[in-house]
């Protein structure tokens, strides 16, 4: 999975001053959309092993929807931050854009904190990802996700100290604008496991 | 554990002699090699003008020259095995035992589709794409650089494990359980994994930068429907990987998790599903043959309109001919297992979209015919390998079609049928287009020439060798014979294996012609040096530039008018035009970058490999800092002076004059 960490870092540390910014973030376009292609992969197992409990627990029985609804919110709230992050970078507000990166980061983090946390509390009641194929499944969907999501903090705080020592550059807010789209992405990638996953799997 | 974690002197097998003597070839080998460099002096020019180059003319060489040298291990692969299976007959046992053999045939199979026909395929994109739609370069030429080395790193693991440890012995796929931990507890798929995964990603990179390029970099004039016919053909196959190759890497991820952490994917424990992986796997893999394949098509469509100097007969229906392809290549990957028993219909509909693929082919076999309709076809190397490649390959598609209905699959299944069949098409689709390409674009990328006698040797004795190597594979599918058998005992079988064996010596004799073309081309290249920078009288852009092209490619970009646009441009007599004063260029600077982050994650996968913990850590971080340190280099880029421009110009087009008379 750090591959996929790697994969992300590379697409959009690519900059070279005689390309015109647009190219960065369209080559970031095409890069998520192969992100896509590996979120639809994982997608797909968890549908054809969700059944496959093998006498151990199912969806049914595991998924406390009131936790994963304020988990959920954490993440949507972080998307809608980092919206007003983008409107002050844009206006070359530098003070303005720390601030919303800040409480990204923070609601980003508070959301990788109750992952970890319903992860801990599955492995510790005997339900880890070895337990059954459904688990197995269950552990590498949410946890891809969770992988990116960690990858995006990393990203948005090196970006941070970015900011603090140099202030705005052009290349500062391209890579603003990648790691917004990056964001957004795994925003729309986590309504799908949110509904799919935990919605249907505990009704 | 130990520190080295599963690695001890035990790994290495030096019981092996057959080994032992490769090692020892390797070291000598390598010693001559670097022996030479250091002897000529050549190490700073390698290393500054060549491994840290950001140059795609400079990559794609270097991709050509890595796809040679694994052409070379691939293919002592393949003789390993025809001669193993010409000894084991009757009876015998051979001089390969079964677990040598195994690893024999999974690793040429992954190397010649990985590591010697993915980078051939990317060497030749790398220096003709950006040079035929008038760009400077790619839109990300560092992530390119750093795309080339990942490509290696992939292919020295695969390498390693010739002398630490071994490789994997399920076949190129890989299909667990067989893959699995429980029945291959070694380390050879682990190799598998990491060789193919760090490529991948590579390969995935290569795909979303060209795309970039393709669409933002295009000359002022270019539309999408008039690209050249290779720029649109790459295009189809980078949509591919990057829409399958994403694929690979997560079904690598699980199968990795499986074997690493215990999950439960592809065990029967457990209830994972293997014919899950085996699904992901073709979902990737038959559109992996198209990305192979589509390349070689543009190359010969440029090859058959250049030599018979006229426009590409219906230029329009080839586009959409190619984009037909490149959508059915999505909906047949179960072909591949007809026999896993899903109901009639579905291995109908998968039967009959794969018949459907015959369509758009056969419309590009006609194309070509009627270009070649009342054109002066010349008889080059190029053309040569085209007319062989027609031929071959619709006895290799029309195979295909017969793989393709299920009742016919069923007997055929996994016999030497499938064995002649795909590499009737791979070797006469893809590597004789390859090999025209090569041979079309040499001059161009090298400046000189290759030796026409030679290049003509080689093409027929890699013509009949291969179908004195491959026929007797389709009669020994008939008669029964099943592909990975280490030995056999059916009298039958004799003749037909002898003829193979004969086929690849044949082929042999075509590689050697290859490998001394190059240097007696090399040796003479003084006498054969391309000065007008148009040897075949070209019709795109790439022939506008001197051999071997500027660094920066054009001096002013061109303006595109035509699909055809360097034949438009000599028509109008725009072509060669002299100016007083030309702007400053803005280039990007080499980089080590690439090299540390792709050697650090190489580490990384090495260390995976063999469970040594701390250096896989190591090898992560290594990586992630060289990537932060790339980011935060200001140093990127400088200018070439319009002076120095104007020198290099006129430099061209008075050698093109002279050329000329």
């Amino acid at each position: 999975m750090s591959t996929t960490h790697m994969n992300a870092h590379v697409a959009h540390d690519e900059h070279h001053d005689h390309h015109p910014a647009p190219h960065n973030v369209f080559g970031f376009w095409l890069y998520l959309m192969t992100d896509c292609l590996l979120f639809a992969s994982v997608f797909a197992t968890y549908a054809v092993l969700f059944m496959n409990t093998a006498g151990g627990v199912s969806s049914k029985d595991i998924f406390e929807l009131d936790f994963v609804l304020v988990e959920t919110a954490a993440l949507l709230i972080s998307s809608i931050t980092y919206g007003f992050a983008m409107v002050c970078a844009h206006n070359r507000n530098r003070a303005g854009t720390l601030l919303w990166l800040f409480v990204t980061f923070a609601f980003g983090a508070v959301f990788i904190c109750m992952e970890l946390y319903e992860f801990h509390h599955l492995i510790e009641a005997g339900n880890g990802p070895q337990r059954s194929a459904f688990l197995t499944a269950f552990f590498t969907l949410v946890g891809t996700h969770g992988l990116h999501v960690t990858a995006g903090l990393i990203w948005m705080a090196i970006l941070i100290v970015e900011l603090l020592k140099s202030g705005f550059g052009s290349r500062t807010v391209t890579r603003l604008s990648c790691l917004s789209l990056f964001w957004h992405f795994l925003d729309v990638v986590w309504i799908c496991v949110f509904t799919f996953v935990y919605l249907m799997g505990a009704v | 554990m130990s520190i080295l974690g599963k690695l001890s002197l035990h790994s290495i097998p030096y019981d092996v002699p057959i080994l032992v003597g490769t090692f020892c070839g390797v070291v000598v080998l390598a010693s001559i090699v670097i022996g030479l460099i250091t002897y000529y002096k050549k190490w700073g020019v390698l290393w500054n003008d060549w491994f840290t180059s950001i140059d795609h003319k400079r990559l794609g060489i270097m991709y050509i020259v890595l796809a040679l040298v694994m052409l070379l291990r691939g293919f002592a692969d393949a003789m390993m095995m025809r001669l193993q299976l010409a000894f084991a007959t009757d009876g015998g046992t051979g001089y390969l035992p079964p677990h040598h053999y195994d690893q024999i045939f999974t690793a040429h199979g992954v190397i010649m589709i990985i590591f010697m026909a993915m980078p051939f395929m990317i060497g030749l994109m790398n220096i003709v794409l950006p040079l035929q739609i008038g760009a400077r370069d790619v839109a990300f030429p560092f992530m390119n650089n750093l795309s080339f080395w990942l490509t290696v790193g992939g292919a020295i693991l695969i390498n390693i494990s010739l002398f630490i440890g071994e490789f994997a012995k399920t076949g190129w796929v890989a299909y667990p359980p067989l893959a699995g931990l429980k029945f291959s507890p070694d380390v050879g798929v682990d190799y598998y994994i990491w060789a193919l995964q760090i490529s991948g990603i590579g390969t995935t990179l290569t795909a979303v930068n060209f795309l970039a390029t393709v669409f933002k970099m295009r000359a002022p004039g270019m539309k999408l429907m008039d690209m050249p016919i290779f720029t649109w053909t790459c295009t189809w196959a980078n949509i591919l990987i990057a829409l399958s190759f994403p694929i690979l890497t997560a079904v690598l991820a699980m199968l990795t998790l499986d074997r690493y952490l215990d999950f439960h994917f592809f065990t029967i424990a457990g209830g994972g599903n293997s014919m899950m992986y085996i699904n992901l796997f073709w979902a990737w893999g038959h559109p992996e043959v198209y990305i192979l394949v589509l390349p070689a098509f543009g190359i010969f469509s440029e090859v058959v309109s250049t030599f018979t100097g006229k426009r590409l007969f219906g230029y329009k229906s080839m586009v959409w001919a190619t984009a037909s392809i490149s959508v059915l290549g999505f909906i047949v990957w179960l072909h591949h297992f007809f026999t896993m028993g899903s109901s009639a219909n579905v291995n109908a509909f998968f039967g009959v979209a794969t018949m459907i693929i015959a369509i758009p082919t056969g419309v590009k076999l006609f194309n070509w015919l009627f270009t070649m309709y009342r054109g002066r076809l010349r008889i080059t190397v190029p053309v040569m390998w085209t007319l062989g490649f027609m031929v071959t390959f619709t006895i290799g598609g029309m195979t295909g079609v017969l793989l393709a209905v299920p009742g016919a699959d069923y007997v055929l299944h996994n016999s030497l049928f499938l064995i002649a069949h795909f590499h009737n098409t791979i070797i006469g689709g893809a590597v004789f287009g390859y090999l025209a390409g090569f041979a079309f674009w040499f001059p161009k990328a090298m400046g000189f020439h290759l030796n026409v006698k030679l290049g003509k040797a080689a093409f027929w004795c890699w013509l009949i060798g291969f179908f004195l190597a491959f026929m007797p594979l389709y009669v020994l599918g008939f008669l029964g014979m099943t592909r990975r058998l280490n030995h056999t005992n059916n009298p039958q079988w004799d003749m037909w294996l002898y003829i193979a064996l004969i086929g690849a010596f044949v082929i042999m004799a075509g590689i050697a012609c290859q490998l001394l073309q190059l240097y007696v081309s090399f040796r003479d290249r003084k006498q054969n040096l391309d000065t007008t920078g148009d040897p075949w009288n070209g019709h795109t852009l790439e022939w506008s530039t001197a051999s071997p092209p500027q660094v920066y490619n054009f001096a002013e970009i061109p303006t595109v008018y035509d699909i055809d646009a360097f034949t438009d441009m000599k028509e109008k007599g725009t072509a060669y035009v002299r100016k007083d004063s030309y702007a400053p260029i803005h280039m990007p600077k080499n980089t080590k970058a690439g090299m540390a982050i792709a050697g650090s994650v190489t580490i990384m996968g090495f260390a995976l490999i063999w469970h040594i913990w701390w250096l896989a850590a190591l090898g992560l971080l290594g990586g992630f800092i060289s990537l932060v340190a790339r980011a935060y280099t200001s140093d990127v880029d400088y200018y070439i002076q319009p002076d120095e421009v104007l020198r290099t110009e006129t430099a061209h087009l008075d050698s093109n004059n002279v050329a000329k008379g």
